[in-house]
């Protein structure tokens, strides 16, 4: 390892790692299949006729180096943002016709701090119109499934960061989604927060199998949670691996010494830095 | 020796009252100013207690009150909804924002000839000249608060499938709140001032401001400082209810 750090060889990325491409490679329909999306901002463009294909059921990564355009992609996929061009389906079908969940980075500004944390995760269902008694029992039969402890009566300001994001992803999970978009969903949180809430979602994903996508900017969290990790190239954003990673959940500590964890890790790290690089 | 002393620590305001209250008797006592102009302590308060006790100040407090009071709330029930619809569009906003500006700055008291012309000498001149200034404070907070409404929240709600319509009422107006409770403070302190001035120059019979002016004029210096006092009671605790109010409206603020 110390020779490659001084004398960098040249060989090709690595051929053991399982990678697809980016477009009909899963052998089933894809849950999201994007097509010929572009976006700029200003003069920069971000993305230029891009296409990819979501698999369904699958915790999907996104890693790249910063300012790639990891969250507009997830942004332009939830219709945060509009596209300039191209195509989103979920499974043939609009946004607007499907359910989805969608989890900010900033849980601070994105719960409603005049609401106890349980008005917070029922309110989807409220807008969807769903009677108040239902939309009780349908909160607490999702805190059972998911086994929080958690106080539900306080407001979010009398919660700590991880308890406030753990509200704000149930919140995005009461109205059932089919797919699930959360964008640095832990990088506002302490390092200890960051570890606990990672279980939490590895379980939240194990229980419900929801079609995930995860913005990351940590690798090893990346590769942790993920089935498949999307690496990103510098704008305008190609992709520059789709890096698959079966390793048995639930993955623990041991996991990040496993040698495939580590190998596929590794290999993430030299395609992140082969597209830093390239400038 | 500091710890027994730290609970005492809540009646920390009360010393500069005491302070005051002991400069001013230790003033009028060693006759270090005319009595006539500086009555004591003592005699001060024996008007105040005597004048609201029954009498003729609790009178004119009652008026000032409902004047102060009575534009206020219409200058709130104005103010709010029209703030909140300039603060949904910038750009609205930003073209009236000159006049709104201009007429903030304008000294209320320069438009009592206008609005005696326009409403003769009663009540009501007083109450919509206050009206007035105090719209365009509530006006500019509540309109600020609706442009300054967290953009994450908004969006938020939206990515939620909540309609324009909603995300105003269940996020907007929220997240304007505490804005518009600075809004209503500020209005009612504005509303009171101009209220007295009113009261004192407006061809008026009652009210605080009257009896600050009367007694001046009979030179019944106690009944005039208690009269003063109790302004000033007055605008403190009109400040301090809308603070009470905005607390148990707005817990989350500053949270």
């Amino acid at each position: 390892m110390a020779m490659a750090a001084t004398q960098p060889v040249i060989r090709p990325l690595a051929d053991d790692v399982p990678s697809s491409p980016a477009v009909g490679a899963f052998g089933k329909r894809p849950h999201v299949t994007i097509r010929g999306l572009s976006k700029r901002f200003d003069k920069a463009v971000i993305y230029d006729n891009f296409d990819l294909d979501i698999p369904r059921g699958e915790l999907i990564s996104v890693f790249g180096p910063n300012g790639c355009g990891k969250s507009t992609l997830i942004n332009m996929i939830a219709g945060l943002i509009p596209v300039d061009a191209g195509q989103i389906l979920f499974d043939g079908m609009l946004l607007s016709e499907i359910k989805f969940g969608y989890v900010f980075q900033n849980y601070r500004e994105a719960l409603f701090p005049w609401m106890r944390a349980f008005d917070n995760i029922a309110y989807p269902l409220k807008l969807m119109k769903v009677p108040a008694v239902e939309r009780k029992r349908r909160t607490e039969a999702l805190v059972t499934r998911l086994g929080v402890k958690l106080d539900l009566n306080k407001y979010p300001y009398q919660m700590s960061g991880g308890q406030q994001q753990l509200v704000s992803i149930m919140r995005a999970l009461i109205v059932e989604p089919e797919i699930l978009f959360l964008d640095e969903p832990f990088s506002a949180l302490d390092y200890e927060m960051t570890l606990f809430m990672r279980e939490q979602l590895q379980r939240l994903f194990m229980e419900t199998k929801t079609t995930t996508v995860l913005v990351s900017h940590d690798l090893e969290e990346a590769v942790y949670l993920a089935d498949r990790v999307l690496l990103l190239s510098r704008y305008p954003a190609r992709v520059a691996d789709f890096v698959a990673y079966d390793g048995e959940r639930p993955r623990t500590d041991a996991t990040l010494s496993d040698p495939d964890f580590v190998r596929i890790k590794a290999h993430c790290l030299e395609v992140f830095q082969r597209e830093v690089r390239r400038s | 020796m500091t710890l027994t002393l730290r609970k005492f620590d809540p009646l920390l305001p009360l010393v500069g009252v005491a302070v005051l209250v002991a400069v001013w008797w230790v003033a009028t006592a060693a006759k270090w100013v005319d009595p006539v102009l500086l009555p004591s302590p003592a005699t001060t308060f024996e008007a105040f207690w005597k004048g609201m006790d029954g009498g003729r100040l609790g009178f004119d407090f009652m008026k000032t009150v409902y004047r102060t009071v009575m534009a206020t709330m219409i200058a709130a029930v104005i103010a709010i909804p029209l703030g909140i619809i300039l603060g949904s569009s910038e750009r609205l906003y930003r073209s009236l924002e000159f006049v709104i500006d201009f007429f903030r700055s304008t000294p209320a008291s320069a438009m009592f000839p206008l609005f005696l012309v326009l409403f003769g000498v009663g009540d009501e001149t007083k109450i919509s000249v206050a009206a007035f200034g105090a719209i365009l404070v509530i006006l500019f907070n509540v309109a600020y608060g609706v442009m300054n409404a967290r953009k994450t929240r908004l969006l938020a709600a939206k990515v939620m499938g909540a309609s324009p319509l909603r995300v105003l009422i269940d996020v907007t107006l929220l997240e304007s709140l505490p804005q518009t409770f600075v809004g209503l403070r500020n209005g009612v302190s504005l509303a009171l001032v101009i209220i007295v001035v009113a009261e004192m120059f407006i061809g008026s019979q009652d009210g605080l401001g009257h009896s600050v002016f009367e007694a001046q004029q009979l030179f019944d210096m106690p009944r005039m400082y208690a009269a003063i006092f109790a302004a000033g009671a007055l605008g403190y605790a009109l400040n301090l209810l809308f603070l009470l109010m905005e607390r148990s409206f707005v817990h989350w603020g500053g949270k």
